[in-house]
């Protein structure tokens, strides 16, 4: 690959088709998902994806802050994505900045696509994301965790969003990008998908894929959300089994 | 974990309820399609290209040919005359906004409690923080919740404590006829009040209050695991030592008698709307 700094490139892809952690290029990292991590919220989530670890927690239907933004026929989602000082090697600086408000829109434009906001006139869903630990796929972790937040929280939807991304790395499509292919591959395209409908609603890309590859990228992206789709789905039945041998039989 | 409850099939379709199968307490999930030809979306559900899915998770709960999904977590929905515990959150000249844990503030105008409140004095009968117990009077399309503090039981309340719990839990808190909630205060003496909205007001002494919040916190947290009035009981028990059966004193009423107005909403008036509609979540507690 005609990479300008290629010496410092490492191999993205072996000979063998195993990749620098030993997947395979449509294997998906090690996901553990938590329903409910936290008290005080009226839903929350803890996702530990690779080495990401991001937190989420909705608050709502409620109170719309400030005032003008609430709308009379239906909820509005907000969104907040924020990445701790301490969650990527070197500091990064605290705050808003033009990714985490990029980020934090498209996950708003992503929930509002599937939460039932009519049901909730006037009132606010905000979504909280707070990412301790980055490496590569924040937004689609951010997602995931916000999404089985939502779920907790009693929000009425059409259904949950799993995410995930699939990138282009030593020339090879690659399901899930670490830091390192994401660092040094030439494509990143995170997507989420509607299971109940087969609908995309968020769909980004950096880099360059030709068209053939980007029908393959969605094929293998579409089935990587339908792994995690599972998992979502396994991490709130854990939540709430009602547990006991009456409830076994019926 | 307590070995005193009796496993194996348990009487299920106890209320003779021939017409309706067994309620199976199938756990759903939104965007999970619900089996079956025929049916009507109620509650919680969605129908797309005839389908039906959840739209919330919840427990299924089959009323041919409607299907409805009972929600098992999420803010309090209020219902007409449902008796809540509200906070002022705000004053204004004519009502008070009250947080009642819904998706919107409640407004309890002046005309609504027993009080003569003139335009602009509202502020010399509840501050912010304080909090009451309303009946739900009307909701409108636009979400907006009307509360009143005229009726029995109703009114502000005064010293004690509020502890909140999932409002997906009440049912199990004043449990089959009221049986929980007797159990609590029977066995510490406390006096407590069930919103419906899952806001509970505990009076008595420290030690009642705190070993009442402890079986609350345990109800909110264990609520859909089986034996949970055995294991209830059992900790009230352990924990009764000493002033156990003892401080029985028809509760405490005369340590208040010289507070003004109604204060205690007496909690049967709260267990009688508890169990026409969501036995799916108390069904099982014993």
């Amino acid at each position: 690959m005609g990479n300008v700094g290629a010496k410092d490139v490492p191999v993205l892809m072996s000979p063998e088709g195993l990749r620098l952690d030993g997947r395979r290029a449509n294997e998906l990292r090690p996901i553990k998902i938590t329903a409910g991590a936290l008290k005080q919220a009226d839903g929350s989530a803890f996702v530990e994806w690779g080495a990401n670890k991001v937190m989420a927690a909705v608050y709502g239907p409620r109170e719309v802050h400030p005032r003008h933004l609430q709308q009379n026929t239906k909820a509005i989602v907000q969104c907040k994505y924020n990445m701790a000082a301490f969650s990527v090697d070197e500091r990064k600086r605290p705050g808003l900045d033009r990714r985490s408000q990029e980020i934090s829109k498209v996950i708003a434009e992503a929930f509002e696509s599937v939460v039932f906001a009519e049901e909730f006139p006037r009132t606010s869903i905000d979504v909280y994301i707070e990412v301790l630990q980055a490496n590569a796929g924040t937004r689609c972790a951010g997602l995931v965790a916000a999404s089985v937040a939502l779920a907790d929280a009693g929000i009425p939807m059409a259904d949950l969003l799993p995410a995930v991304a699939v990138g282009k790395a030593g020339g090879h499509l690659v399901l899930d990008l670490k830091k390192e292919e994401d660092n040094f591959g030439e494509a990143d395209l995170p997507m989420a998908l509607v299971p109940q409908s087969g609908r995309l609603v968020l769909l980004q890309m950096e880099g360059h894929m030709t068209r053939d590859e980007l029908a393959t990228a969605l094929d293998m992206g579409v089935a990587g959300c339908k792994e995690i789709y599972e998992k979502m789905k396994q991490a709130l039945r854990d939540r709430y089994t009602v547990s006991g041998p009456a409830d076994g039989g019926a | 974990m307590d070995g005193s409850h009796r496993p194996g099939p348990r009487r299920r379709g106890r209320e003779g309820s021939s017409s309706h199968p067994p309620r199976d307490r199938v756990l759903v999930l939104p965007g999970e399609e619900i089996p079956g030809q025929g049916l009507k979306p109620g509650p919680g559900t969605y129908r797309v290209g005839g389908k039906v899915y959840a739209s919330v998770l919840g427990l299924l709960s089959p009323r041919p040919p409607f299907v409805q999904v009972v929600p098992l977590s999420g803010r309090y929905i209020p219902k007409p005359n449902d008796v809540v515990i509200g906070t002022v959150t705000d004053v204004q000249g004519t009502f008070w906004l009250l947080d009642i844990g819904a998706p919107r503030w409640a407004p309890l105008h002046m005309t609504g409690t027993p009080w003569q409140v003139e335009i602009g004095e509202t502020e010399k009968f509840l501050h912010v923080g304080e909090s009451v117990v309303v009946r739900v009077e009307n909701l409108d399309a636009t979400g907006r919740i009307g509360v009143t503090m005229l009726g029995e039981g109703l009114g502000k309340l005064e010293g004690g404590s509020i502890v909140r719990i999932s409002p997906a839990r009440v049912p199990r808190v004043v449990g089959r006829g009221g049986s929980m909630i007797q159990t609590l205060t029977r066995r510490t003496g406390a006096q407590v009040a069930v919103g419906q909205n899952g806001r509970i007001w505990i009076d008595g002494d420290p030690d009642a209050i705190a070993r009442v919040r402890e079986a609350l916190r345990m109800i909110d947290e264990d609520g859909h695991r089986h034996g949970l009035t055995e294991r209830i009981d059992s900790y009230l028990k352990s924990t009764g030592a000493s002033g156990e059966e003892g401080p029985r004193e028809p509760p405490s009423e005369s340590a208040h008698r010289d507070a003004p107005g109604q204060r205690y909403p007496p909690p049967p008036d709260v267990d009688r709307e508890v169990g026409d509609d969501d036995e799916p979540a108390e069904r099982e507690v014993d």
